[in-house]
């Protein structure tokens, strides 16, 4: 099976949130970049099908030079090759464009699979692997915790509202967006990050890849959010908090 | 005249809450843009429950045999032959995991992108063109709001995230239903979902617990949710966990509290080391009061929180645990 696997490098999860000077995003400056979460496990899931049934794991990424650190480490932890969509201004594409831009960079590889996470830490759209689909003319599923080969294609398990699952059966190729949590993820071994170093990272200008980048909506700017409930703050060291909220339990909640 | 069509969802022909909010949000809009609203939703015995909701005037059953289960595909087809037919300006959507698989390529068809799971707008005044309406949508897991806005001509599209809107009461108004059959040709649909299923019965039932202390990524490691379970054995509560810790294996998945684990609403639901994304505060929004206890004090926990303390939680839970003892005596 040849698969590939989309993967977003986002601001690690701990991040300071500081709005920039432009009032459109975050300040960028201080911040450590990771792989996006469910990512990750679509990459693990990757990885799992070519160890059982053989074949190509290609780990794809847009952004700017930066994101090579993203594609290397998942290089490290055993993809074969690297595509990276190459952009200093990603941001001024919308959804549909950055989609457009994956599309061009792989519709030739012809892949049998292709996973994307379900949705990113920092934009959280939970749109871009779905418009990929759209666009490559393929069936796709989204939130998907399990996938298994059949003689005609694939058969996925679905994560569905409150405790809820079901099995879908669908022809290859076909994109999955890929849930968070449903397996453990390996870790890079020495040797595996010593061999990234050897594997084939391409980069293509994201300029080169004739895209309409007049997007259909637009991100005007950001704010932190307002408080909608007077929270109560208890103050004080540990002890004297606990004591304070303990105080609260018996008298305003009444339930000690 | 411009339109607001609003598509909902029902389970077992009831509407669900989130559509009812959807709703809500397109009288609103309706009203702030001076446009007439319509509803749709596949299925016509659901349509003629919606009938009775007020709001729209004019609500279509969209009725098709290979409908009959949901597929992206046939979904996708349907609804674009309706926005066809309709030409709205605004299309909104409940925030579902149906919406959520299917929308973002019904707006790829239509070349558009999309504003998913907002959160509110805000119409300028005297204007009713699509694109001066700003839709406010979270960035960064709720600890960001970002303002966007449609750049191109109608339809804009947008789905509505839980509890973001009240659901209206219904009205004295009923609509007229109108069936619409969509052209649908059974080799485009190309995935064959299964029947749905539940897993293993559960064992605890978080739902009728009057306390519950909830642990969450904060606390970084497997060994340390036992410190966890000695405040909630002093409190006498129940122990439910965010995802990543069911996920981890650390808790059994039944002790999850989410859209995609457990609601709950008891009297007391204390939160430690959580942030609060939508996706946890869906699961345990209505409970009567909400303690939270984390490092960073711009956690979205802290936002629908009653009370909360701002501190390392290997500090605050043992101090807590010791009070709490103290207090039974
Ligand atoms: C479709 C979908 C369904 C989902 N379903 C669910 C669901 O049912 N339930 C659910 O919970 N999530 C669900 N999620 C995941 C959800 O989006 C969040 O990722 C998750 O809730 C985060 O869990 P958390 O708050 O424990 O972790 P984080 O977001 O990592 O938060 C950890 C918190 O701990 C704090 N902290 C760290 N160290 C300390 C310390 N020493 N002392 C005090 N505080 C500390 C941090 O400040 C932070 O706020 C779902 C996601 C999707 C996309
Ligand atoms: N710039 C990007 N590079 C690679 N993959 C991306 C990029 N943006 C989004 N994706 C993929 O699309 C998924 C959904 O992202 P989003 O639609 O932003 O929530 C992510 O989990 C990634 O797999």
């Amino acid at each position: 099976m040849k698969i590939i696997v989309a993967i977003k490098q986002v601001p690690e999860r701990d991040a300071r949130i500081r709005i920039d000077s432009s009032g459109k995003w975050i300040a960028l400056d201080d911040i450590e970049f990771r792989m996006n979460e469910s990512d990750a496990y679509a990459l693990e899931e990757a990885l799992l099908l070519r160890e059982a049934h053989g074949g190509e794991v290609i780990v794809l990424s847009a952004g700017p030079e930066r994101v090579g650190q993203t594609i290397r480490e998942a290089l490290a932890k055993g993809a074969d090759r690297g595509i990276h969509i190459l952009s200093d201004s990603l941001a001024s594409y919308d959804a549909l464009g950055v989609a457009r831009l994956m599309a061009a960079a792989i519709r030739d590889e012809a892949a049998d699979l292709i996973l994307t996470g379900l949705q990113s830490d920092d934009l959280g759209l939970g749109q871009t692997g779905v418009i990929l689909a759209e666009l490559l003319a393929i069936p796709h599923s989204s939130l998907i915790l399990k996938i298994e080969k059949t003689d005609t294609g694939i058969r996925v398990l679905r994560e569905l509202e409150d405790g809820w699952f079901q099995q879908i059966e669908m022809p290859t190729p076909a994109l999955l967006t890929i849930q968070s949590g449903n397996t453990r993820l390996r870790y890079a071994t020495l040797m595996g990050i010593k061999k990234a170093k050897t594997k084939e990272l391409r980069s293509v200008e994201a300029a080169s890849l004739g895209v309409d980048a007049v997007p259909s909506v637009t991100l005007d700017s950001v704010a932190l959010p307002s408080r909608q409930k007077s929270t109560q703050m208890l103050t004080g060291s540990p002890a004297e908090a606990a004591a304070k909220l303990v105080e609260k339990l018996q008298q305003e909640v009444r339930v000690l | 005249m411009s339109t607001v069509l609003v598509f909902l969802e029902a389970k077992s022909d009831e509407p669900t809450r989130l559509s009812l909010e959807a709703l809500a949000a397109g009288v609103r809009l309706a009203a702030e843009t001076g446009s007439q609203l319509a509803a749709a939703m596949v299925g016509a015995a659901s349509a003629s429950g919606f009938a009775m909701l007020g709001g729209a005037a004019q609500i279509y059953a969209i009725s098709h045999p290979l409908l009959a289960r949901y597929t992206a595909d046939g979904f996708t087809a349907a609804y674009a032959q309706l926005i066809a037919k309709l030409q709205p300006d605004f299309v909104l959507f409940p925030h579902s995991y149906e919406v959520r698989d299917f929308v973002p390529r019904l707006a790829t068809r239509l070349t558009r992108v999309l504003l998913s799971d907002v959160i509110g707008f805000e119409v300028a005044s005297g204007q009713v063109t699509a694109d001066k309406v700003t839709f406010t949508r979270q960035l960064f897991q709720g600890k960001l709001n970002g303002h966007y806005r449609a750049a191109s001509p109608a339809p804009v599209l947008a789905s509505v995230q839980a509890g973001a809107f009240r659901a209206d009461s219904p009205s004295a108004t009923t609509a007229t239903v109108e069936t619409f059959t969509p052209e649908l040709d059974a080799a485009t649909i190309r995935t064959q979902p299964g029947e749905p299923f539940r897993a293993a019965a559960q064992t605890v039932d978080l739902g009728s617990a009057p306390l519950i202390v909830s642990v969450g990524r904060g606390i970084k490691d497997e060994a340390n949710i036992a410190i966890v379970k000695e405040l909630a054995d002093a409190l006498g509560a129940e122990l439910a966990a965010s995802r990543p810790i069911c996920d981890a294996g650390w808790l059994p998945m039944e002790r999850q509290v989410g859209s995609s684990g457990q609601t709950v609403a008891p009297k007391m639901y204390l939160a430690v080391g959580i942030s609060g994304a939508i996706q946890h505060l869906v699961g345990m929004k209505a409970s009567q009061c909400v303690i939270a206890i984390n490092k960073d004090e711009n956690a979205p926990i802290f936002e629908i929180a009653d009370y909360g303390i701002v501190g390392d939680l290997f500090e605050v839970v043992p101090a807590l645990t010791a009070a709490v003892r103290k207090a039974k005596g």
